[in-house]
């Protein structure tokens, strides 16, 4: 079992179809989910196994999507729905911002939304200002929202176990980037709650905070200030930001005294601030130097290899910023 | 058919929601009710009439004009005057408003107050109802205003392509805010002129007719339920008050108001009873009824406690709670 390895794209089709035949609650919708098995192939076979009872192609009606899933939740079932691109939330907002995260809060608790929504995230692969961006921190700023970003295939069924389970909504992004790349297959039953950070890497000169493709960046530019510089890196992989796990993060900062933050979303309103925000009110006294952070700059994603390096974080400014820190 | 009998409890019940809304309007003039109202006096036969049509455990969408439909739907008017005056009696225990009125345990999944945004949400539990096999239907109620917004179109077209139990109804009151429906729109009926589009069935009807809402909802719910998909109806309706707060409605026409006043619902509910041979004492009876109830709800509602503060911290997850980290 351990040698066995799988794609993060075949995560999450076998994610939803662990689910899928757990609860029969469960439904998927989107566009081009079924028949087409996702233009990421992240639902390739789940229309021939659980057929189109419970895998449903839409049109692109990126409102209709998420407003059905939501009236579905509200009334028994239990919908996984899909926006192709993250990009796309801008034009289901509502349902996001003001729909899915409010009616239990405003009935006075008499109705809950238990539903996913799965969308591709993040840069890197060369498709321009409006299929590239993470916009994670777009949810971060919404309050009732649960927020998870899986970096590797074992976290990507495990969390897929527990946001399908959640009777709360679940923005669920996976990377784009991470699509091709490969770990261990997570065992029968695997479930990570939400919530629950992960150790990616003990070390104990700084700590680096990161979340899904920022984790085997974050990861990469450990080994070489290892290497180099005999620098131990401490890397936790946050998996979820709502719930935020701080003790994390504030137990790590208390054996290292230094904290790199590494986020893809903008500098300007990314998650890392709020992260930054709660280490200085409740850590203070833990550090030894002042917090950094390594974001994506504030511009719109351009689309040539050589200015989208600039913009979006790397090994090398990881690398940069644990040295600068260090030094510090 | 509708017996006389049945139609003298609709009609106390439109009398009970009109009653309401005019005790809302003093409250809010009072001081008793902050931020805002969009009041349903004059649309009262859309609510009750569809009410009617439905089974108890059918589902309801209304708009953030939608005391009527809570009303209608089994709500009291004790917990909607309670929760327009922000008391721990209201039916969202305070934390919804005149706009986000809900009774989830009579079908009445709340009141949306971003124009459009809850079509897509009745196409769903009728999406939900269909996998489960419930023979449940859904029912979207809406205004004019939202015909052009996308949500709308996204929701019917869907709806009709996988033949939905939804019954999407729209109060056309002629106006969205202040602005007339007409000026804004390239087709003379602003909802029903749209249903072609997606191949569904639709009707206008005079929405001011408590026993015409209940036939026309009637049919929709036997041919959702029978497999044949939505519906779109558009009731003709007008407000008595204005779009909102203290709206005096100046940029209505006096003529057409007049001329809409005199279909007031409840005259026209009370002319159908009295050709049915209803006794005027039984209807002065069922009016007694009405005002005694919402002076009593009223009462109450004023009567009730402030929520409690902590509240403010509650019911965000499922579990009760509010906590977002570690």
């Amino acid at each position: 079992m351990a040698d066995v390895t799988i794609t993060y794209r075949e995560a999450v089709a076998e994610g939803l179809a662990r689910e899928l035949r757990r609860d029969p609650a469960v439904v998927c919708l989107g566009e081009d989910i079924g028949a087409a098995g996702g233009v990421f192939k992240t639902t390739a076979g789940l229309l021939e196994e659980f057929g189109p009872g419970r895998i449903w192609d839409t049109p692109i009606s990126e409102q209709a999507i998420l407003g059905l899933a939501m009236g579905a939740a509200m009334t028994g079932m239990r919908p996984v729905a899909e926006i192709m691109f993250s990009d796309f939330f801008a034009v289901c907002f509502d349902y996001l911002a003001n729909e899915m995260p409010k009616m239990r809060y405003m009935t006075g608790g008499q109705v809950t939304v238990p539903l996913v929504v799965r969308t591709a995230n993040g840069g890197g692969l060369g498709f321009g200002a409006q299929h590239s961006q993470s916009v994670e921190n777009w949810t971060l700023a919404i309050p009732g929202l649960k927020i998870v970003a899986p970096s590797n295939p074992a976290d990507v069924i495990g969390l897929m176990a527990s946001a399908v389970q959640s009777a709360d909504p679940v923005v669920f992004f996976e990377h784009k980037g991470l699509f091709a790349s490969k770990g261990p297959a997570a065992p029968a039953g695997h479930v990570v709650p939400l919530g629950q950070a992960s150790a990616a890497r003990a070390g104990t000169d700084i700590t680096v905070v990161a979340l899904a493709a920022t984790v085997p960046m974050a990861l990469a530019a450990a080994e070489q200030v290892a290497a180099s510089d005999g620098v131990s890196v401490d890397v936790i992989d946050l998996r979820c930001l709502v719930p935020l796990d701080m003790a994390a993060v504030l137990a790590s900062v208390g054996r290292t005294s230094r904290l790199l933050i590494v986020e893809e979303n903008p500098y300007q309103g990314g998650w890392g601030g709020t992260v930054a925000s709660i280490v200085a009110d409740e850590g203070f006294e833990l550090l030894d130097a002042p917090i950094r952070r390594v974001a994506a700059a504030c511009v719109p994603l351009p689309f040539a290899d050589t200015l989208e390096q600039q913009v979006i974080p790397t090994v090398g400014a990881v690398v940069s910023a644990i040295k600068a820190l260090m030094a510090y | 058919m509708i017996g006389p009998d049945e139609l003298l409890a609709l009609y106390e019940l439109m009398a009970v929601i009109r009653r309401t809304e005019k005790a809302a309007h003093d409250a809010f003039l009072a001081g008793l009710v902050k931020g805002t109202t969009h009041l349903a006096a004059g649309h009262e036969a859309v609510a009750v009439g569809a009410s009617f049509a439905l089974r108890a455990d059918d589902y309801v969408f209304a708009t953030y004009r939608g005391h009527h439909h809570a009303i209608a739907r089994g709500a009291s008017p004790e917990e909607c005057l309670a929760e327009l005056m922000s008391k721990a009696t209201g039916v969202c225990r305070a934390k919804g408003g005149s706009m986000h009125l809900t009774k989830a345990s009579a079908g009445m999944l709340g009141s949306y107050a971003i124009v459009g945004a809850h079509l897509p949400l009745a196409a769903g539990a009728a999406w939900s109802a269909k996998m489960r096999g419930s023979g449940q239907v859904a029912v979207a109620f809406f205004g004019d205003g939202a015909t052009n917004i996308g949500a709308f179109h996204e929701a019917l077209n869907i709806a009709a392509v996988w033949s939905l139990p939804v019954i999407f109804v729209c109060e056309n009151n002629l106006y969205m805010e202040y602005t007339p429906i007409g000026s804004v729109t390239a087709v003379p009926n602003p909802a029903a002129d749209r249903a072609s589009a997606y191949a569904m069935p639709s009707e206008v009807i005079d929405g001011n007719d408590v026993v015409v809402v209940v036939e026309a909802v009637a049919r929709a719910a036997e041919l959702a339920r029978s497999g044949g998909g939505p519906t779109l109806i558009e009731a003709r309706t007008y407000r008595h008050f204005g779009h909102s707060r203290t709206d005096p409605a100046t940029y209505r026409p006096e003529a057409e108001v007049e001329e809409w006043l005199r279909r007031d619902p409840l005259d026209i509910a009370r002319s159908r009873l009295a050709a049915l041979g209803m006794p005027g004492e039984a209807i002065a009876a069922a009016d007694e009824r009405a005002g005694l109830v919402v002076a009593d709800a009223l009462a109450a509602a004023k009567a009730a406690p402030p929520p409690d503060p902590g509240e403010a911290l509650t019911d965000v997850w499922a579990d009760g709670g509010s906590a977002w980290r570690t």
